[in-house]
């Protein structure tokens, strides 16, 4: 009988085999929630460099994680690439990620863009920061994250849906320094300040206020940059808040190491590649970025936007309060 | 009243016979209905396995903040869309389908145009032309001031109105397909009754084409329901909002899951009721009545006709084309290369080959369902197509988690019987994405071509096999040509909506293997959509490729 | 309401085209109030399109159209089919399928008021025997059913005009004569004025007051069915309506005709000069079968009808006749048998008219 159930085994996988178009070979597999333009590039450098072949597939990073979570330990991925310390923060939560020691990794990225654990690495940073029209707004008028929840700017604050991991992040971050309580009445102060519906996207945000529909907003640097590579004439600029305290929300997109990859060194070795000085800048600049390594500068166009202290806090309380942040802002009826 | 009873006996009683038959000896067909409708269950049941362990601390939060507005927001939605799209696809098919003004021939297939468009891009368009920094409202206020009132795009009704224009060739296509057929016997007759031309629309030919506008409606409600890209790019919060918040804001998809299914729910239960509305009535005179002559519309009628359509045209089709077209030639040097040739290719054989084998299958279930009238198989044909009401992300897992668990096994079983290392032979392959898409649009194929079967009376079928046909020479011979309409409409549909599918593409595809939604995917999930407009343009070409091959296989005049 | 001689439906010289083809020619015919009038006429002779013309369907191309003295149709003016208080019974019966038998009814009815239809739409649904039926759909009840359901939903808001088109025409042979008999007592109990086309003589002569025998688009004879059969103006008629043949003869004196079955007299339309050459209209009930006579004639061909044989018969100078014979007189083809003529009336046409 066992050797019936073996032959109808074999028949059925070598068949299956001819349709599967699955490769065997050595190489590298990504799993990227970061879009493929913007790795793309990177990938082939290094497949030049050191002749790792790398195969990628992009999608959300919610899908991504279900479906580490389902291959359990048969899949085939080595890298997580995602945006977000938040996504990132979950993974590891979730455990498809492990632990790596890496000297080259903790020297290059310094440790409040990185895990505790080790799990998972930041190798870009943007700043979410304020952004204002230069014919409305003098910057003097600007101080802080908290302070756009004052009088002055009713019926001017323009925002992202909460919907978006970016402003959970920031809402995490503020909670991580303020305490709930004190939180959800910052977010408040912001909802009863706006003057549309919150927006889908940061780029519609600054549209509206070039159009004059508000004065202020919350953006990623990045999108700011884009728009400016557009239109150079562009009446918009970025504002530095909370200089005298915490410094600027920052975020990450980042990698961690699968918990089964087959290739757990050549991932390793990849992290690492991607966090030096050489790939730093491909990876930041591919999107106007900051670059993670401090011994890395930032391109000009980015360095033009001016100078500011970042925060200081772990990322990765980010993800750890992100369901409460979710939660606020819902009681908050920031949409 | 003795008749009634006696008479609602005998069918209970055939239909428990049916019953009770399918379980001893199911024939071929209903082995297929039970195999089709199994693929559904699979992941649906993955869904409702969630609930072992309920997400009570989730549903409790979403209850106390936002699920009583969802709830309303989400029955505006559906009711508006349904309602624009019936206005819409209804009158516009019946302009083309049963009148005569100038331009008729053209705007009966140009007005399909819009299903080659993905809601998401027309609400990404439109939201770019009509928000207050777009250009209509920035010109109104530098013309009248600052003060200058304009409608609120980003509100109730602006969703309701891009989902409408983008959703109503679903009832359209269907609908003019039951006025072309429909012959002009039964509007004489109302007429020599003393109804209008008008009058007799509405209260014959409108209520005889019911089984194919409701058949469209409801995709539409399906679609509607399901929607994710376009909400969201209004930040209108919906039902599949509070699904997604669950799955990517707490990361449950427990309760992701568990939202989901009362979707799917409720579809079956409108489902349900639509068929017990229809009770035991027919939707085709005897037998088949010479073509209708179309009604010429005349003086200024036939320019308010004409007018019409073009209005429609323009802003369902025209007006976001020439958007993307300018936004793709900003773009070009940016993003055309020549793998824009292979995603094309990706596209083209995916939609291709699901559209053929859904076709194909819907075809095999509307058999099925002819055969045997029983409730089982007509439920288990039903339930084959649920997979539309899911939003697409959430069926995708449902889909991948069982598919990722068989492989598993497969490669433990190798390991273990042959001490073999093999990958996984399931996953990343065509051949499962083609069955995801079977999962997903089976409704698409199945409505289009089940609503035609209702032309082919069981006569014409007992007529066939007097004459000696029978089996595949019936159904190339008589059925075929009988059904030729619905079948060109399945795959018409099935075919643009998997070029234009996303969440299932991305996590089935194999490595590497993009096409152009998922290259639509990659730039817009940045905010990047202008440059998105590209692949967004190819896939509309793309997609019109199917509707001027369809309108040449069923415009017979 | 209307008084009983008043004209219901009058066409004035209609003609009527498809494309170039003329499908109706110069038709002229009235009907009186409560009359049945019937256009006979094999398939193709431009009955049916008659029929849709008075109903509105088709455009007239001249001539006109008057019902209860008022113009509904003439070239370049149709009043809408609704407009015109006309029912119409369809060949196939254009029942709604979606609507149950007493909905289909009470289609016509909508301006009433509700209880008024509820007694309106029982009261003909109860005229045709179908008050039982009222709940079923059109497909769930049998072919002499829908027909009856066609009616009253014509009948039921009670037409100046009805019209039928073929109306019997799908039923079985048994069904068709007593559904015939059956819709002639419903149209006079109900005083009803309609106009229906068939192909079917018998159908005709058994619902139908007046007749028009059509060919090629025109009337030629609108007349009582006793007229047609017994006094038709054109060999066309006479051999198109009833059984019969037409044999050559010779006019002579005192209104008497020479002709292959001997002198005969009794000449009708005896405007003829003497030595006219005629045809002769014999039935077959004008022949008696007589072994004793001196005329004989060769059976050619026979059928068999139950009661009577129909023989073909030929007749020494070459002319045929039929002859109905009791069927215990049976001869076969080739026998030469005596008959008898016993034409009361002769109805004579010159020869080549």
């Amino acid at each position: 009988m066992n050797h019936v159930r073996k032959f109808i085994a074999l028949i059925l996988f070598s068949s299956l085999l001819l349709v599967s178009t699955a490769a065997l070979a050595d190489e590298l597999v990504v799993y990227s929630a970061r879009n493929e333009h913007l790795i793309k590039p990177l990938f082939d450098a290094y497949t030049k460099e050191t002749g790792t072949t790398i195969s990628f597939i992009t999608d959300k990073e919610g899908p991504l994680l279900q479906r580490l979570k389902a291959e359990g330990e048969n899949t085939r991925a080595d890298l997580l690439l995602t945006v977000d310390a938040g996504n990132l923060w979950h993974a590891a939560d979730e455990g498809v990620l492990q632990k790596v020691d890496s000297a080259v990794l903790t020297k290059n990225i310094p440790a409040n863009l990185r895990d505790p654990q080790n799990q998972w690495f930041g190798l870009s940073l943007r700043a979410r920061t304020i952004v204002y029209s230069t014919e409305r707004v003098k910057p003097s008028e600007l101080s802080s994250y908290e302070a756009l929840g004052d009088a002055a700017w009713k019926d001017r604050l323009l925002l992202r849906t909460s919907k978006k991991v970016y402003n959970q992040s920031l809402v995490a971050m503020l909670i991580a320094e303020h305490g709930e309580e004190r939180t959800e009445q910052i977010v408040r102060s912001w909802v009863n300040n706006l003057a549309a519906p919150p927006t889908s996207n940061d780029t519609a945000l600054m549209e509206a206020i070039l159009a004059g529909q508000g004065d202020v907003g919350i953006v990623n640097t990045y999108y700011f940059g884009r728009l400016l590579k557009k239109n150079p004439e562009l009446k918009l600029a970025l504002f530095w808040p909370n200089q005298d305290s915490t410094g600027v929300h920052v975020n990450v997109s980042g990698a961690g190491v699968t918990r089964y990859a087959k290739n757990p060194q050549a991932a390793i070795k990849f992290i690492e590649w991607l966090s030096s000085e050489k790939a730093q800048n491909m990876f930041a600049d591919a999107n106007m970025e900051y670059p993670v390594n401090p011994a890395v500068e930032a391109h000009e166009y980015v360095k033009a936007w001016g100078t500011f202290k970042a925060s200081q806090q772990n990322l990765a309380d980010a993800g750890a309060l992100q369901t409460d942040a979710i939660k606020l802002m819902d009681r908050a009826d920031y949409r | 009243m003795g008749t009634l009873t006696t008479s609602a006996g005998n069918r209970a009683e055939a239909s428990w016979r049916g019953f009770s038959r399918f379980f001893r000896q199911p024939s071929g067909w209903q082995w297929l209905t039970l195999a089709v409708a199994l693929l559904v269950l699979a992941p649906l049941s993955i869904l409702l396995l969630a609930w072992q362990d309920p997400a009570w601390d989730i549903w409790q939060h979403l209850l106390q903040t936002m699920l009583g507005r969802l709830l309303l927001n989400t029955l505006t939605l559906v009711l508006g869309v349904t309602a624009g799209t019936l206005l819409l696809g209804v009158s516009l098919a019946w302009l083309t389908g049963a009148c005569d003004f100038p331009g008729r021939r053209y705007f009966s297939w140009l007005l399909l145009l819009p299903l080659a468009m993905p809601t998401y891009v027309l609400a990404f368009v439109f939201l770019g032309l009509f928000d207050f920094s777009g250009p209509v409202q920035t010109q109104l206020r530098d013309w009248f001031g600052r003060g200058a009132w304009a409608p609120d795009m980003r509100s109730a009704g602006g969703v309701v109105l891009v989902m409408s224009l983008a959703l109503y060739p679903y009832v359209y296509l269907l609908a003019r397909n039951a006025f072309q057929t429909q012959g002009k016997r039964a509007l004489e007759a109302a007429q020599s009754l003393g109804s209008h031309p008008l009058g007799g629309f509405f209260r014959v030919a409108l209520p005889m084409a019911r089984p194919w506008i409701a058949g469209g409606a409801t995709l539409v409600v399906m679609e509607a329901l399901a929607d994710f890209g376009a909400v969201s790019i209004f930040n209108f919060d919906t039902f599949t909002t509070a699904i997604y918040k669950a799955w990517f804001g707490f990361f449950s998809l427990a309760a992701a899951a568990q939202l989901s299914s009362l979707l799917v729910v409720l579809v079956f239960l409108l489902i349900l009721l639509e068929q017990k509305l229809r009770k035991r009535m027919r939707f085709t005179q005897g037998r088949l009545a010479p073509q209708a002559e179309r009604i010429k519309l005349q003086g200024n009628k036939k320019w308010l006709a004409s007018g019409y359509c073009l209005t429609i045209l323009l802003i369902a089709f025209l007006l976001p084309a020439l958007q993307l077209l300018s936004w793709s030639l900003e773009s070009f040097h940016l993003e055309f290369d020549s793998r824009y040739l292979t995603l094309l290719g990706h596209s083209l054989t995916l939609g291709i080959c699901s559209a053929v084998l859904i076709a194909t299958v819907a075809l095999l279930l509307a058999y099925a369902g002819r055969r045997h009238q029983d409730r089982l198989t007509h439920g288990l044909i039903r339930t084959a197509t649920l997979g539309y009401a899911l939003p697409g992300t959430v069926l995708a897992v449902g889909i991948f988690i069982p598919l990722a668990k068989l492989d598993n096994l497969m490669i433990n079983q190798a390991r273990h019987l042959f001490g073999w290392e093999i990958p996984q032979l399931l996953q990343g392959t065509i051949l499962i994405m083609l069955i995801a898409y079977l999962i997903r649009f089976m409704a698409a194929g199945f409505k289009a071509i089940d609503s035609a079967m209702y032309r082919v009376t069981t006569n014409i079928d007992e007529a066939s096999r007097l004459m000696g046909l029978r089996g595949i020479k019936l159904l190339a011979k008589v059925h075929l040509p009988m059904l030729r309409g619905g079948i060109f409409t399945a795959l018409t549909l099935v075919f643009v909506d998997v070029m234009k599918e996303m969440p299932i593409t991305l996590m089935t595809r194999p490595f590497g293997w993009d096409t152009l939604a998922t290259k639509i995917f990659e730039l817009t999930s940045e905010g990047e959509w202008e440059r998105a407009a590209l692949p967004a343009l190819t896939l509309l070409l793309a997609g019109l490729i199917p509707i001027v091959v369809l309108m040449r296989g069923t415009e017979k005049d | 309401m209307s008084d009983n001689n008043q004209t219901i439906l009058e066409l004035k010289k209609i003609s009527q085209a498809y494309g170039k083809q003329l499908v109706v020619k110069d038709l002229s015919l009235t009907l009186k109030h409560g009359e049945i009038g019937c256009l006979l006429g094999a398939s193709g002779c431009g009955k049916t399109t008659v029929l849709r013309t008075i109903a509105g369907f088709e455009p007239l191309l001249d001539g006109e159209i008057l019902i209860a003295g008022n113009c509904v149709s003439r070239a370049g003016f149709s009043l809408p089919p609704a407009k015109r208080q006309i029912g119409m019974v369809f060949q196939d019966y254009a029942l709604f399928p979606h609507l149950s038998i007493f909905d289909n009814v009470a289609f016509g009815l909508r301006e009433l008021p509700k209880a008024e239809q509820l007694r309106r739409g029982n009261e003909v649904l109860q005229l045709v025997g179908l008050h039982s039926e009222h709940n079923k759909y059109p497909h769930e009840i049998s072919g002499g059913q829908q027909q009856r359901v066609a009616l009253a939903r014509a009948l039921a808001p009670k037409p100046q005009l009805l019209l039928m088109d073929e109306p019997f025409s799908n039923l079985d042979v048994t069904l068709r004569e007593r559904l015939s008999m059956e819709v002639r007592d419903i149209l006079k109990e109900y005083g009803t004025t309609a106009l229906f086309v068939t192909h079917n003589q018998n159908e005709a002569f058994a619902v139908a007051d007046r007749i028009g025998v059509m060919h090629s688009g025109e009337i030629l004879q609108w007349d009582k069915a006793h007229n047609l059969y017994h006094q038709p103006v054109s060999p066309k008629i006479a051999e198109f309506v009833g059984e019969g043949a037409l044999i050559t003869g010779v006019v002579r004196a005192n209104q008497q005709v020479d002709t292959g079955l001997g002198l005969l007299s009794g000449v009708v339309n005896s405007s003829l000069p003497t030595n006219t050459a005629v045809q002769l209209l014999v039935r077959p009930e004008d022949i008696i079968h007589d072994d004793d006579s001196p005329v004989k004639a060769q059976v050619i061909r026979r059928s068999f009808r139950g009661a009577n044989i129909l023989y073909h018969l030929l007749l020494e100078g070459g002319d045929q006749v039929q002859a109905l014979v009791p069927s215990h007189c049976d001869h076969q083809p080739g026998e030469k048998i005596g008959i008898q003529p016993d034409v009361r009336h002769l109805v004579l046409f010159p020869l080549g008219c």
